[in-house]
């Protein structure tokens, strides 16, 4: 799935929060939303998905407009995981896993339960409650939950946040593998710039709420005049700061 | 003893009673609704204590179709909190459904909880007190229906609270079903209420259906005209509740409250 992003803008009272952004993300291609937080990164997601209601501009998927129209049909092809999202605590993983694949309408219910849970490394945890669960298998029930439609395209809200470095390195790779195997577009918000230069094909760089900078990865390295991404998102983040 | 510390321990108590307004409200109401209920029941047992002393059981089957509707509109309510606290909310807004589908699952389910309450405390009664509120007959089912449907529609108002000031809106959750007690008529005929709240408390389907109640246990009576009215205000009241539960929604989508809420 294609996602195109025209100058999109939301306002919270009086205060802009995404200030007329631009940005597309090809079929089959990973695009980092990076920025310091507070920069409007959540709130473009949120767009994107259809929880927030833009004060003006329009997102695209697949050529077709997101709007209430088609919401329903467009989300049914999408999917989000965060950590900061959860699922129901007190219900085991099969269970999670199960209302979730019925409400976006899986077929097969219980062999993509069995497929996610396999590959994710969850089969010995199916029956036990997610609230049980250690922050590392919790973050891994709720990529299979993302995962449990196929989705065409997937919104990731810091996927490895407060993960071991084993953990998350399992995360990445077990996401790269998806990826190469399966069609999927993806948006990674992250804070780890190792982890984007890894997965991402692009990058968009916010910053109170505007686009101050985009391209690949190594184009933005070469063009701040730095090593790696890291002093790259410092360089660009503190920029203002620097002036001031 | 600290007294700093203990005022700064104060203040954090304060600062969040100063900057929620359902937390004012909540701590206003409960006492307010407390003296109008109970005044109203003493004083009609006042004027009138010979009124049920023919009947046994009028005040305990009053007490088990309101409990009824506090269970249906609790029930109701307490399925969405689990999800804004179990911190799934954002989960179910994603996904591919319908704001009718939400409201038709939340009203069907909370069918199980009421009476997974109520089917208890009905039985029981039975042999404790020798009250069975299944003596109201087949009227039953349409009085319990109008007071679902309304229990149901009391839940919608108070999701879409939740959904528009957040969980700071739980307290009125709770609240809810004892603001309409005093009005509702349940205990006492509607005579009992002045003039002035008496013409409001008939735009309430409660007022309906417990006199309908009271006239099949006391005289044995049935109206089905009264009956069908009350299911009907409570109809309204559900169209009602289900448009503010659709703007609620648009309005937090315009907040982006949608994506945020939790704990």
């Amino acid at each position: 799935m294609k996602l195109e992003v025209l100058n999109l803008s939301k306002k919270f009272n009086n205060v802009l929060a995404v200030k007329n952004i631009n940005f597309s993300i090809e079929k089959n291609k990973t695009l980092g939303l990076l920025g310091p937080n507070g920069c409007g990164k959540t709130t473009s997601i949120g767009m994107m998905l259809g929880l927030i209601t833009p004060s003006s501009g329009k997102i695209f998927i697949d050529n077709k407009i997101l709007n209430s129209t088609n919401r329903i049909n467009l989300l049914s092809m999408m999917n989000f995981a965060s950590p900061y999202i959860e699922l129901p605590k007190k219900l085991t993983v099969f269970q999670n896993l199960n209302v979730y694949a019925r409400l976006y309408g899986v077929k097969k219910v219980k062999q993509r339960i069995e497929e996610l849970t396999e590959n994710l490394n969850l089969n010995e945890f199916l029956n036990k409650k997610t609230g049980e669960l250690s922050s590392g298998q919790k973050n891994r029930v709720s990529l299979a939950k993302s995962l449990i439609n196929k989705p065409k395209l997937l919104f990731l809200d810091e996927p490895t946040a407060s993960l071991d470095p084993d953990v998350g390195d399992f995360v990445r790779k077990y996401l790269e593998n998806y990826k190469s195997e399966n069609e999927l577009t993806m948006l990674l918000a992250s804070h780890n710039m190792k982890e984007v230069e890894r997965l991402c094909d692009n990058v968009v760089m916010m910053k109170k709420g505007e686009i101050v900078d985009k391209g690949t990865c190594k184009e933005l390295i070469k063009k701040h005049g730095r090593d790696n991404l890291e002093e790259t998102f410092l360089k660009i983040a503190r920029s203002k700061d620097e002036l001031e | 003893m600290n007294w700093n510390k203990i005022y700064a321990l104060s203040l954090r108590h304060i600062y969040l009673i100063k900057g929620s307004f359902p937390r004012i409200l909540d701590l206003i109401y409960w006492p307010t609704i407390q003296i109008f209920l109970w005044g109203f029941i003493s004083k009609f047992f006042t004027l009138s204590s010979s009124y049920y002393n023919n009947t046994v059981g009028i005040i305990l089957s009053a007490a088990i179709l309101y409990d009824f509707l506090f269970r249906s509109s609790i029930s109701y309510n307490m399925m969405f909190l689990e999800e804004i606290w179990s911190r799934n909310f954002t989960n179910l807004f994603i996904a591919p459904l319908k704001l009718s589908e939400i409201i038709a699952a939340l009203t069907f389910t909370a069918i199980f909880r009421t009476l997974i309450g109520l089917v208890p405390a009905a039985l029981i009664a039975i042999p404790l007190f020798g009250v069975s509120i299944f003596k109201i007959g087949t009227p039953l089912i349409f009085l319990l229906l109008a007071l679902y449907i309304f229990g149901v529609t009391l839940g919608l108002l108070v999701t879409s609270g939740l959904i528009r000031f957040g969980p700071s809106f739980e307290n009125i959750a709770w609240a809810s079903l004892f603001f309409l007690a005093p009005l509702g008529c349940i205990y006492y005929p509607i005579e009992i209420l002045p003039e002035w709240l008496q013409i409001i408390s008939k735009l309430l389907p409660l007022v309906h259906i417990f006199e309908e109640m009271r006239n099949i246990l006391i005289y044995n009576i049935i109206n089905y005209v009264q009956i069908f009215k009350a299911i009907f205000i409570s109809n309204l009241y559900f169209i009602f509740g289900v448009l503010v539960f659709y703007r609620s929604y648009e309005g937090a989508k315009n907040r982006g409250t949608l994506i945020n809420m939790g704990e």
